[in-house]
């Protein structure tokens, strides 16, 4: 009889065994899964031999079809093909740009959209697991076995929602997320170890539906990103868009049906990959209404229906340069991500920003995914000799909401992850026993223009003055760039705290112009903020002498008293305009009015505490 | 740089001040690249991706302390961080910063004609006089720096009521200099929104 061997616990008999481990490219239009084979990185190929899954999910009355399956279907049965799914996450309804133009039963569900379809209500992490669950399998076949987790990449222009949904779908499709990794970064990862590259590099990448420009510098394995700037609602598809718009005005075409939107949809994007390589790409379709479409885009037509969409994303570059402190000439070279990159009036808008040729000798498809199995296979603890370090940022600024609706920031975009960061705060009422908080994410000065991350309370503050009370509140980012944020009374030791979870948010527009808008309204954010300092401090005046008449009243004779009262009145009434010399002059007003008050309270409490009573008997007095 | 040696998470105080996390002497004047060089040094031992796949209370470690380098080297980096926590630890007030009513009334004066100057430059969409203007400016904090670089190290050498006088002089050219600073950036987004 063979005896059986038996391993301890723990003790592998390969000691020197991988963990499988692989990196993801969850784009927009297309994916991919990667993984590192005796030290190379490839991507993982389907049993066919194609490397890309089209981002493409189709629901039937049993079950899902995704990718290639899932794409034959998107004109024939649009309603339930979910394209581009990508832009939905962590997004509402009122989030999403040119809705009305697509072809699903949106419902709007707190937090996030929902899609009606043959197999019921999916949510945007819901279908992005189902493209995720696909390529685990197709990873866990390629290699064999179960895997110790993933690297998914994100935009670095992502927000905590997107990112936070992303991990989501993770989860929901069985895979051990290592770590969110932005995708500039990753490739940054790949082409330098490739090209052992030291020095400044700006990564451009123009994907499906994002963009991103990151500036890193490479010196002996560190991959610092110092700074890092988007679009999370610009990529490929907005110039397909224009395709699309121009083929109609063209051929003067009729509103479409949906079949035939689809349709014409994928012959302009057909005609968008031809242009790479050709000066002039032919359009002919015959739809369902019987209308016939021939036409001809040339080069040139394209580079001018396009003029503003190139532009758009230069101006994240200057931004992302400004913020690194950087210039061009400091640049050592520019990588090129994302399939979008190989349209020529790219190329050519990038060569003449950077005053050098961007570097191609990556496939900007599959660069991203490579990076991020590199990372993967280094996160899984495979270690070897040439070991790198990863130094990433937050692509928003971090806030909190103050009396008012002003925006506290606490920490500011472009910040190394990962980061803490706390800051004291205190009441504004007498007595106050619960503190609201609310985070927000984005550059603008007013909450109302901002996203709102989320909110919680913190409760059980015992009864103090007003300012008396020492609220910590302390933000943490992680490694992931997702934020967590704690709350506690320093005195008596209460303590609230969240994993930030979105509540609900701005439109992609308003997340596109964040960044830019903060910029143009500086100045009259600036006249706001100032307005609104004034009406809380007007406030917090009426507040203390209303509590002081209440508690010392019998200090004051009728005439007196009845002075004050006008003057609060008075306040109130300016502190409603938005004249802030008017609330100036009633403060004043009534400053000088309470003068003498002030004095004999004083005097009367300092009498109180020469006659020994505690402060305690005091405050019961008080509030009897 | 004994917190290099021992390199491992665990063995390692994080409670000491900021300039001896990076095992430099308590200075205003710093070597940008040494600092630099050090920061990135600590990272490749601290950083969470170091203990992916290590137990929780190692890597709940990990971030902390790679959260402590980041917060350390941030202040460390930008001056008017790094001049407004050394006095910090030469003994001044945490508050004193707030106390804008320290300043005199001539350089608050200058301060406002600045920032018309630059308003009215932004207003005519004049980027060579915001140029100048910040070149100026520039010129100007960067001496400015240098004579506070000075008091700063007289402060740390003095002692008793010597250094209280050198830690209000120093306190007084920090809140010129936050003015300063701020109207640098703003000068820098007026020139954002006219490049846009």
């Amino acid at each position: 009889m063979v005896l059986l061997q038996i391993a301890e616990p723990g003790q592998s008999d390969a000691p020197h065994e991988r963990r499988l481990a692989v990196g993801i490219d969850l784009g927009t239009t297309n994916s991919l899964v990667a993984t590192v084979r005796s030290g190379m990185a490839v991507v993982l190929n389907d049993e066919l031999g194609r490397s890309l899954l089209p981002s493409v999910v189709r629901y039937t009355g049993d079950g899902c079809e995704v990718g290639y399956e899932a794409q034959a279907h998107q004109t024939s049965d649009p309603r339930n093909t979910v394209v581009s799914v990508k832009r939905f996450m962590g997004r509402g309804l009122k989030d999403i740009a040119h809705r009305e133009s697509m072809p699903y039963l949106f419902d709007d569900a707190p937090g996030m959209v929902r899609l009606h379809t043959a197999a019921g209500p999916k949510s945007p992490v819901e279908v992005s697991a189902d493209i995720l669950r696909a390529l685990r399998e197709r990873g866990e076949a390629a290699l064999g076995g179960d895997l110790v987790g993933a690297v998914i990449t994100v935009p670095a222009y992502f927000d905590d929602a997107q990112r936070q949904a992303t991990k989501d779908a993770a989860r929901l499709a069985g895979l051990n997320v290592l770590r969110l990794l932005n995708e500039p970064t990753a490739a940054a990862i790949a082409y330098g170890l490739d090209n052992a590259a030291e020095g400044v590099y700006a990564v451009y990448d123009l994907g499906g539906g994002t963009f991103d420009i990151s500036i890193l510098k490479l010196s002996r394995g560190v991959f610092e990103v110092l700074s890092t700037g988007g679009d999370s609602a610009l990529g490929g598809d907005d110039f397909d868009q224009r395709i699309f718009c121009w083929i109609i005005e063209a051929a003067k075409l009729k509103p479409l049906s949906p079949q035939d939107a689809r349709f014409i949809l994928s012959r302009a994007r057909e005609a968008k990959e031809y242009l790479t390589f050709h000066g002039a790409a032919p359009i002919t379709a015959r739809l369902s209404s019987g209308e016939v479409v021939d036409l001809t885009l040339t080069t040139e037509i394209f580079a001018e229906i396009t003029r503003t969409l190139v532009t758009k994303t230069m101006q994240p570059v200057r931004k992302a340069l400004r913020d690194a402190k950087l210039g061009v000439d400091d640049v050592n070279g520019v990588i090129m991500v994302g399939g979008a990159t190989r349209m020529p009036q790219i190329q050519r808008a990038v060569g003449e920003f950077f005053k050098k040729e961007p570097l191609n000798n990556l496939d900007p498809d599959k660069v991203v995914a490579l990076g991020a199995a590199k990372q993967a296979n280094l996160l899984a603890g495979n270690r070897s000799a040439d070991d790198w370090l990863l130094l990433d940022v937050i692509p928003l600024s971090l806030g909190l909401e103050m009396m008012g609706g002003l925006v506290e920031k606490i920490i500011p975009r472009n910040s190394t992850i990962p980061i803490a960061r706390a800051q004291d705060f205190t009441t504004f009422r007498d007595g106050q026993t619960a503190l609201a908080v609310h985070v927000v994410q984005g550059e603008r000065e007013l909450v109302t223009d901002c996203r709102s991350l989320a909110r919680f309370e913190l409760r059980g503050i015992p009864p103090m003055v007003a300012g008396a009370a020492r609220i910590r509140v302390t933000f943490q980012v992680d490694a992931d760039g997702l934020l967590s944020v704690s709350a506690r009374e320093q005195t008596a030791g209460v303590e609230a705290s969240v994993v930030v979870k979105p509540s609900y948010g701005l439109s992609d527009d308003e997340i596109a112009h964040m960044l830019k808008d903060s910029l143009e309204h500086s100045r009259d954010d600036a006249m706001r903020r100032a307005l609104k300092e004034i009406q809380v401090e007007a406030q917090r005046l009426i507040e203390a002498v209303q509590s002081a008449l209440k508690s010392d009243g019998e200090l004051l004779a009728d005439d007196e008293r009845a002075r004050i009262e006008a003057a609060i009145v008075a306040l109130q009434a300016a502190a409603l305009g938005e004249n802030r010399r008017h609330i100036t002059l009633a403060m004043d007003t009534l400053d000088a009015d309470t003068k003498d008050f002030a004095a004999r309270r004083m005097d009367k409490n300092i009498r109180r505490a020469l006659a020994g009573r505690s402060v305690a008997e005091i405050a019961g007095e008080e509030s009897q | 740089m004994a917190g290099l040696a021992d390199g491992a998470p665990g063995t390692w105080e994080p409670a000491r001040d900021h300039f001896a996390l990076f095992g430099l002497a308590r200075d205003f004047r710093i070597d940008g690249r040494e600092l630099d060089s050090r920061f990135r040094a600590l990272q490749v031992e601290v950083h969470p991706d170091r203990f992916a796949s290590a137990g929780d209370a190692e890597r709940r470690r990990s971030l902390e302390l790679a959260t402590r380098v980041n917060e350390a080297y941030q202040t460390l980096k930008q001056p008017l961080a790094r001049a407004r926590y050394l006095i910090g630890l030469l003994g001044s007030d945490k508050d004193f910063a707030h106390d804008h009513t320290a300043l005199p009334a001539d350089f608050l004066i200058a301060q406002m004609e600045l920032r018309e100057a630059v308003a009215d430059a932004a207003q005519a969409r004049d980027l060579d006089q915001l140029d100048r203007l910040r070149d100026d400016l520039d010129r100007r904090l960067r001496a400015h720096y240098e004579e506070l670089a000075a008091v700063l190290e007289r402060a740390g050498s003095a002692a008793g009521e010597a250094r209280a006088a050198e830690l209000r002089a120093a306190e007084d050219r920090i809140r010129r200099l936050m003015f300063e600073e701020k109207l640098l950036a703003d000068i820098g987004d007026a020139e954002e929104a006219l490049d846009d």
